[in-house]
């Protein structure tokens, strides 16, 4: 299979394959069957086309626009103000970008090198290494907001845990969720119990596909366990790495279930996820300015979703 | 086959030991008590949440949340479980998560069935289109879903003030099946085109029509990845909180993940009650895990790895 791709040229030949091979299996299905398999591939396409990619390209387009979400007629066109709004006389919004960095960085700087450190010392023949894996991972199959109910039972002024114990040595309170310059961070470390096992489970699978073959060989010309794994295993670990870099992106862009419940996303703890929320649910509903910070968000996200779509088919191709 | 597996089998063990007893040196010892460290420093804040859940708030008031038991009792669940009405949104959260599952198993294995088997002209664009769907935040589809589900349920279509999509379960059904089909695309799409030809080829011969061939023939195949995603996908839905918040208006009707917010308001008053809210949401998911483990992590790294 993989001898007669890689044997097919790219260039002009390579469309003569496929037409082959649809006309192969064309001779032989029936007006019946291509009415069945277009139906099969035609209505979950449509449900994803009219409930994904239309909302997605209408939050394009509504971010242009001006409308209180009353009748479709209300809809007027105002150009780029929305955006020109955002970046200069919406309060809200430098924090929520801001935050989502640092959400980002941390994710990228601590969860994610613990995870990959995990796995390299899990990734070998240990006595209960799966009951070590199963434990850390335990985190990851619950939902963030019971997450934040969970870290609430820690953080929480007058009946939390880590109070309590700073009580014993006679530290007065701290509010660890409500001082803006300490909610963040001490989120991040919520979220980050969670997406360490995410990230090990990954680099647990992606050590696997690395060839043992390598590491002896490495072990062979006197390598240490470091260098083994700085010049052998990391580069090798290179797709797993693009995979692990999309997945935070994307999972700090979404972040919010965790804001949510626990101040509703405001008081230090603004992200742009929340405000597109909170400008149709909330108090201040824009639906102009949700748009705008969607298409913002979209425009991000693509970015990643392109090298991560590249990076998945391409290697198909191989 | 015994007979030739035996020795070699001996060999293995052997080697197995000796390589398992050559390094009980005090590296594997620091090793198992590093490891060891770091799973109860994972397992802790879910420890804590129990231990707390099963005290009486009196004592923890009188002596302070980090302190020794004097007495454990289950009455903080009773009072969560009979308050809160857990059940109620527990109930919700299976009206919805069931159809979900079902279509969105189906649906994708449709997709992938016809992307799969039979050379579709541009089949590749079309599962990147699913598989990009997928990654999108959210937030991104929620401003114009919100006003197309309202907009919808304002032409009074069909029955006048009759809600079809806001504020129904069908519509958060609708969003999770059509957001999710993408994933399960993606991923059955790769195991089908690791099925051998020649199954699909023979019963053609045979005179099997797609739907026969579907049907009878790949999808027995693939309850590997059908389980897998079965258990990946319920864990999400059911820890869904976006979209029923959105796309439900009604506070009652909301599944238990969504209608956690309102329900420590009213409710899970004190940490008490609030742990043992928390240890009853989080059962469902962590009985999932613990029974279906490998499923779940197979359809994780499945999904991301792409085999």
């Amino acid at each position: 299979m993989a001898v007669s791709t890689t044997g097919v040229p790219t260039g002009a030949p390579a469309p003569d394959v496929p037409t082959r091979k649809g006309k192969r299996s064309a001779h032989r299905w029936t007006r019946r069957d291509r009415v069945v398999l277009a139906l099969m591939i035609g209505v979950p396409t449509l449900i994803s086309v009219a409930l994904v990619w239309v909302p997605a390209l209408s939050s394009v387009a509504l971010s242009f626009t001006r409308w209180d979400g009353i009748g479709l007629d209300s809809i007027q066109w105002i150009g780029l103000r929305n955006y020109r709004e955002i970046f200069t006389i919406y309060p809200p919004f430098y924090p929520a970008l801001w935050h989502n960095l640092i959400w980002l960085l941390f994710f990228l700087l601590v969860p994610t090198p613990i995870g990959l450190f995990l796995a390299v010392l899990l990734d070998r023949e240990l006595r209960f290494t799966r009951v070590y894996q199963s434990l850390i991972f335990l985190p990851v199959v619950l939902s963030l907001a019971i997450v934040g109910f969970i870290w609430q039972l820690m953080y929480s002024t007058d009946q939390g845990l880590i109070n309590a114990v700073l009580a014993k040595f006679g530290a007065a309170p701290i509010d660890w969720l409500g001082n803006p310059q300490l909610n963040l961070w001490a989120v991040l470390i919520a979220a980050s119990w969670r997406h360490v096992g995410y990230m090990m489970i990954l680099y647990l699978a992606g050590l696997k596909s690395v060839d043992p073959a390598l590491k002896e060989a490495a072990a062979i010309d006197g390598a240490s366990d470091w260098q083994a794994f700085r010049y052998v295993v990391f580069p090798a670990l290179r797709p797993i790495n693009i995979v692990v870099l999309v997945i935070t992106v994307i999972e700090s862009l979404r972040a919010f279930d965790l804001v949510y419940v626990i101040n509703g996303g405001r008081n230090g703890l603004e992200l742009l996820s929340v405000l597109v929320t909170q400008n149709i649910i909330g108090e201040a509903s824009r639906i102009g300015y949700g748009s705008a910070i969607a298409t913002i968000m979209l425009v991000i996200s693509t970015v990643f979703i392109v090298i991560y779509t590249l990076n998945i088919f391409r290697e198909e191709r191989r | 086959m015994t007979a030739v597996q035996t020795p070699r089998q001996a060999e293995q063990g052997s080697a197995r030991v000796e390589r398992r007893r050559r390094p009980v040196t005090r590296g594997r010892i620091l090793l198992h008590v590093f490891l060891v460290i770091t799973s109860l420093v994972f397992l802790f804040p879910l420890l804590y949440a129990v231990y707390t859940s099963l005290r009486p708030y009196a004592e923890t008031a009188k002596y302070g949340y980090f302190s020794l038991p004097r007495a454990l009792t289950f009455a903080n669940y009773a009072h969560a479980w009979q308050q809160s009405r857990v059940l109620h949104f527990l109930v919700n959260t299976l009206i919805i998560v069931v159809p979900s599952l079902l279509l969105i198993l189906l649906l994708s294995s449709f997709v992938a069935f016809g992307l799969a088997r039979f050379g579709v002209r541009g089949g590749k664009w079309l599962l990147i289109m699913f598989t990009a769907g997928n990654l999108l935040p959210q937030q991104i589809l929620l401003t114009p879903l919100y006003q197309a589900y309202r907009l919808w349920d304002d032409q009074n279509w069909v029955v006048e003030h009759q809600a079809f999509i806001y504020d129904t379960y069908w519509g958060v059904i609708a969003i999770h099946v059509a957001f999710q089909i993408g994933f399960c695309t993606f991923v059955l799409t790769n195991y089908m085109q690791t099925l051998p030809h020649e199954l699909t080829e023979a019963a053609l011969v045979d005179g099997a029509g797609a739907w026969r061939q579907y049907w009878t023939i790949t999808m027995p195949l693939c309850r590997p990845p059908l389980a897998a995603l079965a258990t990946l996908e319920f864990t999400w839905i059911y820890n869904d909180f976006l979209w029923a918040l959105v796309l439900m208006n009604t506070g009652d009707k909301r599944p238990i993940t969504s209608a956690l917010n309102n329900l420590r308001g009213e409710f899970f008053t004190d940490n008490n009650l609030l742990a043992a809210g928390s240890v009853i949401i989080v059962l469902p998911t962590v009985l999932v895990f613990v029974l279906l483990q490998k499923q779940f992590v197979g359809g994780l790294t499945l999904g991301a790895n792409k085999g």
